[in-house]
């Protein structure tokens, strides 16, 4: 019995890297205490959260057992099938709220740019070990275009905040593969001086959003509302925080979206600077055991795709936290880990698991 | 070109097989290792960004912020606009709303929430039902919203309240609008009623991609004119900027942007005629529709029994929710609409027209009646209600004697599917289009229906063909038959009006209180039959011949109007051929009564249907409720109380 016990556990801890669980399961359990809170107490949506959490960790544990070369093999069929679903949502999906995001599965909706987060990062890292050592800068115009396919789709939802996560993810792949810096820099001059091309393209309430953002008080009970009620939150909070279930943006209902994409204002509000540090540091934490396992990875396909799942939780964790804080327009951006929401919590953890699968096959392919 | 765009890297061109067999291992490893330490760097760089911006606003600005917090909050709130008014056609109140204070809890805020409504209950009054409605909202409520204890509050109540306030954190008097159906249960089926928005409601209000609008609304239609104008009714939410204090009450108000009150409904529906024909009903259930001919528009809409709307509007209690949905007489039951019932003789001057118009039959065209018919071949007889039969039968005749053998005889020489194609022209068999939920189509046979209807698993082939035996029954009514009373209405507004066909409607004209201007309803037919004038003519003589010396001759005794009308009378339990005695038959087995007729005949200004569920025969129960709605509409008698049951000698009329 004893041995059996010895064995399945053997069999479900042997891909998964503790360091790596450990701060992930941590930074669950501060979103759950948050949500507990942000919910009012009800623990419906906590234990909805929980039921999501089960499903993600069942998922990242397979995830893990699948050596990273069979992953890469799902690349291709993956990616084509989010550019497929991103079409069907163009032709056929549903509006809420003037964007058309999601498709009508019958029992649920689902949103393929979610799906899009983990496939365009894999079809790009496959692509590039695939023609690993011949690669010349044709590749990289070719891969520039696998990135701008589903941009263009996603962008033209319209949903520019996920757009420009995925194009990040993208641009995060091509950069470890060795992008030219002469062309990192003159990109990055060339977003700068498009900007006055850009503008007049961009709908009213993006313009609107970064005109607020560049100055608050332009518009206080209408667009900057969210921020400046999560910048009341966080600032009373003060150092050590109103304590758990006492903050009183979030429970006098002046915190809006506070289950989501605001939920961190509810932690910064309640636990303070101190609260804000621990969370920082956590992340910290996971983002540095990424980019170990990063660095120790045997091929190119493993390297460029867990250094991309690292950036990508670092990218999420800083623009939700910047955008709450104030230092960056609003975009719908979930904080990782630990916002309310399954489909997000699924595919980090999903993205966890490739980073354990590459961590654990790393001495198989070595010899 | 290639070295700019590439970093330079030694090229090798791996094996012969394509394969990347590497190139310098180390020198990989040492680039990419310098991208991702610069990645690492930038990441602790914006993560200590961020620090310093949390530390900027959690330690350096706090003072500030905490002052925000604490004082000066703006709160946005919706305000609920004013519900329309539902009004009959002469202006008299449906339903309208009306402002009163409620005694509201938010529970999040509240720490015992029993001990809170008992030291509440020592200074308003709180009855048990108020706690067990509360209880109840507790549980459905989404997002811990403030949820009414105490609705109606009177003026002491609210001034006792007030003072002890303070001793009641999370608890506020608040002004709400309120629901009210002065009529109670007249026209309960119409009118409908609103309750409590629940998360079916909320889908809906998604699909509209309203959700913006509804912030703020508690209520929303459920039934009725309610529930299918709720979208005219509802008006356009406001929004309030006001200042609020660190509990959360308003201190003033900042900005201000009135809401849209919804539009107000005027129903084609005559309230005073509605009250005469529920009454002309007394305890016996059923259904009646009165359409104006002209227009379509329908004037009185009766089922029986029906409920008290005003029940609905805080939410029911389970004592009268029980009550009204496990009563055997089906009171929440919309008979009108959903009420499919055998037409039984009703449907012969339709199926006559049928037979002129295609030119089986002409009018002088009569059977001798032997008071039974036999398909050949057959022993079995289809039987006459009059024994011994009718004697020599016309098309006059067999309408205003209501001979059923003259009909045998028809439908055992006319295909079922001809039959079908001119009767759905009538409106039957699909739904009418009239303006409330929940329609029925009732069946109208063909043969196409019967394989439809019959195409599962569980039954065979034979079970699927059409056969003659089913036209005979077809062809007096019963069988497959099943008409609901609004489209039995419907096709008789649809003679009287000499064959143009209109869609029934209640509502008439919405009127936007804002702007003033009033939209018609309008009264469009949807099509006109193709029918001959003189065939039409020859039905509405027998129909007129029906009250004159036929089966409805006794209720329309010394009526001060002609009126066209055959009477009707639907089997609910066959009797295998034994004769049928009503005292001998359970109550809830008894025949349907039925009566459908226009008045006056020569200027029809309504068109009726009339159905009381086992009243007997269509003559006795059915068509002094007929009378009774006619003597009212076209002369303004008004005779209060139930209609008398007729009765009826039992010789030649007895046959319906």
């Amino acid at each position: 019995m004893g041995q059996m016990l010895a064995q399945l556990w053997e069999i479900l801890s042997r891909r998964i890297d503790s360091f790596l669980f450990g701060v992930a399961l941590t930074i669950v359990g501060i979103g759950l205490i948050t949500l507990f809170s942000a919910a009012d107490q009800n623990l419906a949506r906590v234990s909805s959260q929980l039921s999501s959490l089960a499903l993600a960790l069942a998922l990242m544990w397979i995830v893990a057992n699948i050596p990273p070369q069979t992953i890469a093999r799902a690349a291709v069929p993956l990616y084509a099938l989010g550019v497929v679903l991103l079409v069907g949502v163009a032709l056929w999906g549903i509006t809420v709220n003037g964007s058309r995001r999601w498709l009508n599965l019958g029992f649920g909706r689902f949103q393929p740019s979610e799906l899009m987060k983990v496939a365009l990062p894999l079809m790009l890292a496959w692509y590039f070990q695939k023609f690993e050592g011949r690669i010349n800068w044709k590749d990289f115009v070719l891969a520039a275009a696998l990135i701008a396919v589903p941009v263009y789709l996603i962008k033209r939802q319209p949903d520019l905040g996920t757009s420009l996560l995925i194009a990040a993810s993208g641009f995060y792949v091509l950069y470890l593969a060795g992008l030219s810096w002469k062309v990192i820099v003159g990109l990055g001059a060339a977003a700068v001086a498009a900007g006055p091309l850009v503008w007049p393209q961009l709908r009213e309430y993006q313009r609107e959003r970064i005109l607020t953002f560049l100055d608050p008080a332009r518009d206080p009970l209408g667009a900057g509302y969210h921020s400046s009620q999560a910048s009341i939150a966080l600032g009373s909070g003060g150092v050590v925080g109103k304590g758990w279930l006492n903050g009183t943006q979030t429970h006098l209902d002046f915190l809006p979206e506070r289950h989501t994409d605001f939920i961190f204002a509810v932690f910064g509000e309640e636990f303070g600077l101190i609260g804000n540090a621990v969370l920082l540091i956590l992340y910290l934490l996971l983002i540095g055991r990424g980019m170990m396992i990063t660095v120790n990875a045997s091929t190119l396909f493993a390297r460029l795709i867990a250094g991309a799942i690292t950036l990508m939780f670092f990218t999420y964790a800083f623009v939700n936290m910047g955008m709450v804080s104030g230092i960056l327009p609003v975009v719908g951006v979930p904080l990782p880990l630990v916002s309310y929401g399954g489909t997000a919590l699924i595919s980090l953890f999903i993205g966890l698991g490739i980073l354990m699968s590459v961590q654990a096959h790393r001495k198989l392919v070595n010899n | 070109m290639g070295r700019f765009l590439f970093n330079s890297r030694k090229r090798n061109d791996g094996g012969a097989l394509g394969l990347p067999e590497i190139k310098n291992p180390e020198r990989e490893a040492y680039f990419f290792r310098r991208r991702l330490t610069v990645a690492g760097a930038l990441v602790a760089l914006a993560l200590v960004g961020l620090f310093v911006r949390f530390f900027y606003l959690q330690v350096v600005q706090h003072r500030h912020y905490q002052t925000l917090a604490e004082t000066n909050r703006i709160a946005i709130v919706p305000i609920v606009p004013n519900r329309g008014v539902i009004r009959d056609r002469n202006g008299l109140v449906l339903a309208q709303s009306y402002s009163a204070y409620t005694l509201e809890i938010q529970p999040a805020r509240v720490k015992d929430l029993e001990q809170t409504i008992d030291a509440l209950a020592e200074i308003v009054e709180i009855q048990p039902r108020d706690r067990k409605r509360f209880r109840k909202l507790l549980d459905e409520s989404r997002n811990f919203e403030s949820l009414p204890l105490r609705t109606r509050l009177t003026d002491v109540e609210v001034a006792r309240f007030a003072v002890n306030r303070y001793r009641f954190p999370g608890v506020e008097i608040k002004a709400r609008l309120f629901r009210q159906y002065p009529y109670g249960e007249v026209a309960s089926h119409v009118i409908g009623y609103i309750g409590r928005i629940n998360d079916r409601d909320l889908v809906r209000i998604d699909e509209w991609g309203d959700r913006a609008n509804y912030k703020g609304s508690d209520y929303i239609g459920k039934v009725g004119v309610e529930l299918s104008y709720e979208r005219e009714l509802h008006g356009t939410t406001g929004v309030e900027e006001v200042e609020v204090d660190a509990g959360g009450r308003a201190v003033r108000t900042l900005s201000r942007i009135a809401p849209a009150s919804g539009n107000d409904l005027t129903l084609s529906l005559d309230i005073k005629l509605q009250e005469v024909a529920e009454a002309a009903f007394g305890s016996r259930r059923g259904a009646l529709v009165a359409i104006d001919p002209a227009t379509g528009g329908v004037l009185a809409m009766v089922s029986k029994p029906g409920y008290d709307p005003n029940l609905f509007v805080d939410g029911i209690d389970a004592a009268n929710w029980e009550l009204l949905n496990e009563s055997p007489d089906k009171p929440l039951l919309n008979r009108p609409l959903r009420g499919a019932y055998p037409p039984g003789s009703t449907i012969k001057p339709f199926l006559a027209l049928s037979a002129l118009s295609s030119g089986r039959r002409t009018p002088a065209q009569a059977i001798s009646d032997p008071g039974f018919f036999q398909l050949p071949g057959s022993a079995h007889r289809f039987r006459d209600d009059k024994p011994g039969g009718h004697g020599t039968v016309d098309m006059y005749k067999s309408i205003v004697a209501s001979c059923d053998t003259y009909y045998y005889v028809l439908a055992s020489e006319t295909d079922i599917d001809d039959t079908h194609r001119f009767l759905s022209q009538l409106g039957f068999g699909r739904k009418t289009g009239i303006d409330i939920e929940g329609e029925l189509p009732g069946v109208l046979p063909s043969r196409e229906w019967k394989r439809q209807r019959f195409a599962g698993k569980e039954y065979r082939d034979e079970h699927r063909k059409w056969y003659l035996g089913d036209s005979i029954s077809a062809g007096i009514g019963q069988g497959y038959n099943t008409f609901t009373p609004v489209q039995l209405a419907h096709a008789m507004a649809t003679i009287a009006s000499g064959g143009v066909s209109y869609q029934p409607h209640l509502v008439q004209t919405i009127r936007n209180l804002g702007t003033g201007a009033l939209r018609e309803v309008a009264a469009q037919p949807t099509h006109t039959l193709p029918l001959k004038p003189e065939h039409l003519a020859v039905i509405r003589s027998a129909l007129v011949g029906v009250g004159r010396e036929g089966t409805g001759a006794v209720a329309f005794a010394k009526a001060a109007y002609v009126s066209a009308g055959k009477t009707g009378t639907a089997q609910v339990y066959s009797l295998k051929g034994e004769k049928y005695v009503a005292s001998r038959i359970d109550e809830r087995l008894r025949d349907h009564a039925w009566y459908i007729a226009y008045a006056p005949a020569d200027a029809p200004r309504i068109a009726l249907a009339v159905l009381v569920e086992n009243g007997g025969f269509g003559a006795q129960a059915a068509a002094p409720i007929a009378r009774q709605v006619f003597d009212y509409y076209l002369v303004g008698e008004t005779k209060s109380g139930p209609a008398p049951a007729v009765a009826v000698p039992d010789t030649e009329d007895q046959s319906d």
